[in-house]
């Protein structure tokens, strides 16, 4: 079966922010949440580069070892996902989390951390009926069920973010790699990803 | 019989090393808020930028390197945080065993001490008179102290034990509204423990002052280990120790705790290390929001099974441990013959009408 990742290709971005705009409007995304952010490093300087973060999805994810209610489910195709029915919004993935991608909607000013959200691969939740209106409600769209990808990768207008079955993935980036002659590392796989025997 | 000393002060060695971090992490709240930390990386960034390899860069990210970002959530800016593979493996290993092995250990020693000693009795047997040693008052707030203590930390441990051993009895979703009631009552209850806590410190802190009495009472024991019953006034020199525990403990679980509950706001640890950093030490002082907030809960939960030992061998002296003893804190009365053996100041006093209980 596919085993599902995120790929930026740091060449390519050009630090648009639409897979950022995209998401949020495809997911309804909660006040203050971003789930894809893109950092620039050495911002205005030579070598600047663009990466469009979010959850990696990792084979050996923290946030589903740390959590204090086992609310997370790590599917076949390497997606992680989470329940919000049993998030106690603890922090704990945030914690723990490379990436940063776990988040807080704001409940009150007063301590309450609201349930956590996080980039679900575009696959909706665990708790509800695939492609429901609750499901939607709680987590956004779940365009894997619908048959499609995430729409952040699949709008980048310069296909620097790509997303996908892992090995096809990386065999585009390979391509890419050769014919420019030049590549930046895949950002992150080692960090996210178990390698291959 | 040998010698045995008062289980309480095996804690005494840590007093020194809990004052300093409660001082120290009371002065960071003063100056939080002074220092965007993802801004200073990103200074730093700049400045070393390009003048290596790609792969050096690459790695450099790797290793929690900071760029820019364009939202408002200026913490994101950091790519990979590095520091989360160490907390997963101070939460899932070091503290998920060193808390039962802590608990099992102090609760097997003051099992074995009652076997050795037995309970502490009146020496001289009940004389049936009582004298009102603390008032409806005192008993309230050392209940309201108790009780959410308790309440703290059975939610607390079950935040580390819970997922193992309460969720494959009572099922997922259960066990999910259980936590989600635990961590309600955590943060209420959690109030109520610092009202109590500074409510314990003002009513008792002139009580507490250390004295010369205290070291003959250490001298002799305490009237624990052996018979001989040293003068004490209304706090012999163990209750005194407790009461620093808990007023140093419960002020650190109090700031470390509130931190948790607003994080990204206070730099505890950056402005304590640099105060250790002045007496020599080398310790970061420019810590992420992040990384700030893994070492509160670290510290937090440290400090909490600490405390959790503390109050354990409290609880024993204060009910199976000693005779009589526990009637202080139940109606407030106390039998005279059991308040002369322990407290023979404190009744002299009270009998002179110096002290009102």
């Amino acid at each position: 079966m596919a085993r599902m990742k995120f790929l930026c290709d740091a060449d390519r971005c050009i630090e648009c922010n639409a897979c950022v705009t995209a998401c949020k409007n495809e997911n309804e995304v909660p006040w203050g949440v971003n789930r894809r952010r893109v950092v620039t490093i050495n911002d205005g300087e030579p070598g600047e580069k663009s990466l469009s973060v979010a959850c990696m999805h990792c084979s050996d994810a923290p946030c589903a070892a740390v959590c204090p209610t086992d609310c997370f489910t790590i599917r076949d195709d390497g997606i992680v996902l989470h329940s919000k029915d049993k998030c106690i919004g603890c922090g704990y993935c945030f914690y723990a989390c490379p990436f940063g991608a776990p988040q807080y909607p704001k409940a009150s000013n007063f301590g309450s951390r609201g349930k956590m959200d996080k980039c679900t691969f575009c696959a909706g939740g665990t708790d509800h009926e695939d492609m429901s209106d609750a499901e939607f409600h709680a987590y956004g769209r779940n365009r894997i069920a619908e048959g499609k990808l995430p729409l952040c990768a699949e709008m980048c207008s310069t296909k620097a973010l790509l997303a996908g079955d892992g090995d096809e993935v990386a065999d585009i980036f390979r391509e890419r790699v050769v014919k420019r002659g030049f590549g930046s590392a895949k950002l992150g796989w080692d960090k996210a990803y178990e390698k291959k025997a | 019989m040998k010698r045995k000393r008062n289980p309480l002060w095996h804690w005494a060695g840590g007093l020194a090393a809990l004052c300093l971090l409660v001082v120290v992490s009371g002065t960071g709240v003063v100056h939080a808020g002074g220092t965007n930390p993802a801004a200073k990386a990103k200074t730093d960034a700049s400045q070393n930028l390009y003048n290596g390899s790609i792969s050096d860069q690459w790695r450099a990210i790797k290793d929690g390197k900071a760029g820019k970002v364009s939202i408002p959530d200026q913490k994101s800016a950091i790519l990979i945080q590095t520091g989360g593979q160490d907390w997963r493996v101070f939460r899932l290993e070091t503290l998920f065993q060193w808390t039962a092995i802590a608990i099992a250990v102090t609760v097997g020693l003051l099992a074995l001490f009652y076997i050795i000693r037995g309970r502490v009795r009146v020496a001289s047997g009940m004389s049936g008179r009582t004298i009102e040693r603390f008032t409806f008052i005192e008993r309230m707030m050392h209940w309201t102290l108790a009780v959410s203590f308790i309440v703290l930390a059975l939610t607390g441990l079950n935040l580390v034990y819970g997922r193992a051993y309460v969720l494959p009895v009572i099922g997922a979703s259960g066990f999910a509204s259980l936590t989600m009631i635990g961590k309600w009552l955590h943060n209420f209850m959690g109030f109520a423990f610092m009202i109590a806590l500074v409510w314990t410190f003002i009513s008792w802190v002139a009580h507490n002052i250390p004295s010369k009495l205290d070291l003959n009472w250490l001298k002799a024991g305490g009237g624990i280990v052996g018979d001989k019953h040293p003068p004490a006034k209304k706090f012999n020199a163990g209750q005194k120790i407790i009461f620093w525990l808990v007023i140093l403990g419960g002020v650190s679980l109090s700031i470390s705790g509130l931190a948790l509950m607003m994080p990204f706001e206070w730099q505890l640890f950056s402005h304590t290390n640099a105060l250790f950093n002045i007496v020599g030490f080398d310790l970061p002082t420019n810590l992420t929001v992040i990384q700030e907030t893994q070492l509160a809960q670290m510290w937090h939960a440290i400090l909490a099974v600490f405390m959790v030992l503390v109050i354990l061998a409290h609880i024993y002296i204060g009910t199976i441990g000693m005779e009589g003893a526990f009637d202080a804190m139940a109606d407030g009365q106390v039998d005279e013959n059991w308040a002369r053996e322990h407290h023979s100041l404190w009744v002299e006093e009270m009998q002179r009408g110096e002290t009102k209980t």
